[in-house]
């Protein structure tokens, strides 16, 4: 039985989900777009927490909602005349948009509810993942170590820093 | 010497090719020339060697049981289909082909040395194209080499084609004149469709006897004196008949036609005449004395098959016995030399190939009479002078053209004051060719006359009055060249005279030869069956056939020695005729009917029409519509990532529905 | 009441779908990155949530996770770096408008 705090915690965070994901695709000002994303990328961060894993919660906020979502507010702000809306779409293009996500979504849905393994589970608790494990697990070389992928992933964001100068700078 | 040398004999000529025609551009002309001819005389004299070797050596198994063998000096495999149907391409040296060496090598010789004057101008330049001239000069010699010495049928059919090929690179030298260029067309054309006929009538063969080789073929049978092997390869075949011949009979007539091809028999003779667009001396080599006598040669080397099977020879008889006479009947119109010549020479093979014909009857297949073999013997003599005698009368006829820059006979005339040596060499071979003793003609002419008799009087008669024609055809050509009326001299600085040494000798050697090529003891080294045949001459038919050809010649001295009106009235009295006899009897014209009028409009016009409309039509349709399709379907390459992403991403949901679908089936 | 695996998955689910349709029906293209933005986000927390809940001795989900907010913190940069280029040189960063490639 998960405390009451718990469960309001979730309802509050999976509508603020709900609606505001809806929101940053239905608006028509790109700046509100990119604010509703930051509120929806803050609840995902929540559901984080509430999952035990303080550590993801926190890269979330700081990476995503603090860089990402800062890099586009800058792109936004270079490319738009402020103040524009875009202009609204065509029934035909919404049309075909909202099947191919409800064909997605009813199809992913019937995948995912259909399998009864999923059905009973139950959050355990007593799972502690503090930072020194982490710690241990990115730069360990053993069995679930994931020293390679950090690396590379180091690697891959350096070539991603030398290539945004290089794309970006003006000739 | 040994036989082994006839491998290089054949190998040195298609060294010389590749040699001259890889490095020659990057010589002199005149270098290559004489690189030429001097690999040519080193090819002759070791063709003399393997000859003499053969013929009179006594080296190891060349002689069994008193009778000269076949020898196979290297036989190697070529093309191996299945472990029992092999191809293999040899060098086989035997009595007709050692005396084929002698011949090929002799003129070939001759015409090297000879091409260094006449391919060269006035002032002793050598013309363009020099280079090439020998070297397909040396390809032909390859060509003809590699076909006297093979080992097999198919390896005769391989050098066939090549000897064609050649042929028709040297008709088409000079390429840029039209008249060079039908020719040599008209002669590949021709002998092509012979040679499919050969090609056939090799299937058949071989396909009944299990065997290309003329090892079992041929030489088992004759070789050891009794035709059973042979016979039994033939009557293996024996039961499969077509068309109520049986299959054999098929194979060697279609064979012969082959070889009529190349031999210029009626009526596949029409190329040859205007084979003499080539270079004269080409003419003298290729259409005069050697290629042309392959088809002779090829029925001699099947001719222990031919003996059995009497319906083909009967062709050969009928088609030589009729050809002979044809084409001396066009020989005494023409005016232009070469052509005349050319007719002399279809004329001549036919005499060959009668002669071949003639060697047998009904009644000897087995039983061995008196002159049994004769006219095979007869046949490869007359092959022999007559390669020496009609080379030396066309490298005189190039002489004279060169002299006077023109084939016709009315721009010589009265030639014999400016070219006395030209002129007394013409007058050795048109002696030689009309067959007075004791030139080489006499003797060859003399034993086929003999056979012919042995066979019927009928054929007899009939040689014997194209023996007459051949006299005077002769000589009313060499009258109208040499004398008939005085020369008119238009400039006293270009009259037509002796041409330099390297033509002059190669006409004092060959008119040399022609006087005594009949003293050749060729009924001891060349029949059939390896057996020296006792003949004498039978001074009933000499006599008859040298006052025939005494006949002739006063004929044509009587009516071409001086200018005079005879031969005018004689050709308004016989107008048709006349006419008739000038245009060869309207065959090529008769050829242009059937090829244009009826072959083309009947058959090929509805062919190409479908071919165009229906062939491509169908082809064009595709492709019309893969283009439209195309076109239609291109618009899906919108550029509009969205919509690749709307397209993906309906994919991947189908995907994953036809997945869950099955998972829940 | 209990919080199951399914009550945060529907949330993520909503979540992708409106990446889906953001994505085909936006034309502009930093809002399209925006919802590839949302899509990529609700595959992370559907890594985090199976992994805690059917395997919460390990961390290999939330290791994923971390991994690809990693990349897509850099797939973000290059493709904000792309749009302002072509932004520099169309005068526009409307998806329909840039239709170089086609046919």
């Amino acid at each position: 039985m998960e405390s009451v705090g718990n469960i309001i915690l979730y309802f509050i965070v999976a509508i603020a989900i709900i609606v505001f994901s809806v929101l940053t695709v239905t608006t028509r000002k790109i700046l509100r777009s990119a604010t509703y994303l930051l509120f929806v990328l803050f609840a995902t961060a929540i559901i984080y927490f509430q999952m035990d894993y303080q550590f993801l919660g926190a890269v979330q906020i700081a990476v995503y909602a603090g860089g990402i979502l800062v890099l586009f507010v800058f792109a936004i702000m270079l490319t738009q005349q402020p103040g524009k809306s875009a202009e609204a779409l065509t029934s035909q293009r919404r049309c075909l948009g909202l099947v191919a996500a409800l064909c997605g979504v009813a199809l992913c849905g019937y995948g995912l509810f259909s399998y009864a393994g999923f059905a009973g589970k139950l959050l355990s608790s007593g799972v502690d993942i503090n930072m020194e494990k982490i710690g241990q697990f990115l730069l360990s070389t053993d069995k679930y170590g994931y020293l390679l992928p950090f690396e590379a992933i180091s690697v891959l964001l350096l070539a991603c820093i030398i290539g945004g100068v290089v794309i970006a700078r003006r000739r | 010497m040994p036989l082994n040398l006839a491998i290089v004999v054949v190998a040195l000529p298609l060294f010389m090719f590749l040699f001259l025609g890889l490095v020659g551009v990057k010589m002199g002309r005149k270098i290559t020339g004489v690189i030429g001819v001097l690999a040519m005389l080193v090819d002759t004299i070791l063709a003399y060697g393997v000859a003499l070797t053969y013929f009179f050596g006594s080296g190891e198994g060349q002689i069994v049981d008193g009778v000269r063998q076949a020898v196979v000096v290297a036989n190697p495999a070529w093309l191996s289909f299945t472990d029992t149907l092999v191809v293999r391409m040899g060098v086989l040296v035997d009595p007709i082909a050692a005396m084929m060496l002698v011949v090929i090598t002799t003129v070939s010789l001759m015409v090297h040395l000879y091409s260094l004057g006449y391919m060269s101008d006035h002032d002793g330049n050598a013309e363009k194209g020099f280079q090439r001239y020998y070297a397909f000069l040396a390809l032909f010699t390859f060509s003809m080499l590699g076909l006297v010495v093979a080992t097999n049928v198919f390896q005769i059919f391989v050098f066939f084609e090549m000897v064609g090929l050649s042929s028709y690179l040297l008709i088409g030298f000079y390429y840029s004149t039209p008249a060079a260029n039908h020719a040599n067309k008209k002669a590949f054309i021709v002998t092509r469709l012979a040679d499919l006929f050969f090609l056939l009538g090799v299937m058949i063969l071989s396909y009944y006897t299990k065997t290309f080789d003329f090892d079992q073929l041929v030489f088992g049978p004759t070789m050891s004196g009794s035709l059973e092997t042979a016979q039994s390869a033939i009557s293996t075949a024996g039961g499969a008949t077509f068309l109520g011949c049986s299959v054999m009979a098929w194979a060697l007539t279609f064979i012969f036609i082959g070889g009529a091809g190349k031999s210029a028999m009626y009526p596949l003779h029409i190329w040859l005449p205007d084979a003499m667009e080539g270079p004269t001396p080409v003419s003298a080599l290729i259409h005069a004395a050697t290629m042309v006598v392959a088809g002779v040669f090829l029925v001699a080397r099947l001719f222990p098959l031919y003996v059995l099977v009497q319906g083909a020879m009967n062709i050969i008889l009928v088609v030589g016995a009729f050809t002979a006479f044809y084409a001396a009947a066009i020989a005494c119109t023409q005016s232009d030399i070469k052509r005349a010549l050319a007719f002399s020479t279809i004329s001549q093979i036919a005499f060959m190939m009668t002669s071949l014909a003639v060697s047998s009857n009904e009644n000897s297949l087995i039983e061995i009479h008196e002159g049994y073999g004769l006219g095979y013997m007869a046949s490869m003599f007359h092959l022999f002078t007559h390669a020496m005698f009609k080379a030396l009368l066309f490298l005189c006829a190039g002489a004279i053209i060169h002299a006077v820059h023109s084939n016709e006979n009315d721009k010589m005339h009265g030639l014999h004051k400016f070219m006395p040596i030209t002129s007394i060499c013409f007058l050795i071979g048109c002696l030689a060719i009309a067959g007075i003793p004791p030139f080489a003609g006499f003797f060859s002419k003399d034993e086929i006359l003999v056979a012919a008799y042995h066979r019927g009087l009928g054929w007899g008669l009939w040689m014997s009055m194209v023996a007459c024609m051949t006299a005077f055809y002769m000589f009313r050509i060499y009258y109208l060249i040499f004398f008939w009326k005085k020369h008119e001299v238009h400039d006293e600085h270009h009259a037509p005279k002796d041409q330099p040494w390297t033509m002059t000798l190669p006409l004092i050697i060959l008119a040399a030869i022609s006087c005594v090529a009949g003293f050749v003891p060729f009924h001891d080294l060349v029949t059939w069956d390896g057996h020296a045949l006792h003949t004498s001459i039978d001074w009933t038919v000499a006599g008859s056939s040298i006052g025939v050809a005494l006949v002739g010649i006063c004929l044509a001295t009587v009516m071409y020695r001086k200018e005079n009106p005879l031969p005018e009235r004689m050709a308004n009295a016989m107008r048709g005729l006349w006419t008739a006899s000038y245009k060869r009897f309207y065959m090529d014209e008769l050829y242009q009917f059937i090829t244009h009028k009826v072959i083309f409009q009947t058959i090929c016009v509805p062919i190409a029409w479908f071919d165009r409309h229906i062939i491509d039509g169908f082809f064009n349709l595709l492709a019309d519509a893969t283009n439209s399709l195309s076109f239609g379907i291109r618009r899906l390459q919108s550029g509009s990532i969205q919509a690749y992403v709307y397209v993906y991403l309906l994919g991947a949901l189908l995907l994953a529905a036809i997945t869950m679908v099955c998972v829940l089936l | 009441m209990d919080l199951t695996l399914f009550m945060y998955l529907i949330p993520s689910l909503i979540m992708f779908g409106c990446g889906v349709y953001g994505f085909i029906t936006r034309k502009n293209m930093i809002a399209i990155m925006i919802s590839l933005e949302l899509m990529l986000n609700s595959v992370d927390i559907n890594f985090v949530v199976f992994n805690r809940y059917l395997f919460p001795g390990q961390m290999d989900g939330m290791f994923f996770s971390l991994f690809a907010i990693a990349i897509a913190a850099a797939e973000t940069a290059l493709a904000l770096a792309i749009i302002i280029n072509v932004f520099r040189i169309a005068k526009k960063v409307d998806i329909n408008e840039i239709t170089k490639l086609k046919f």
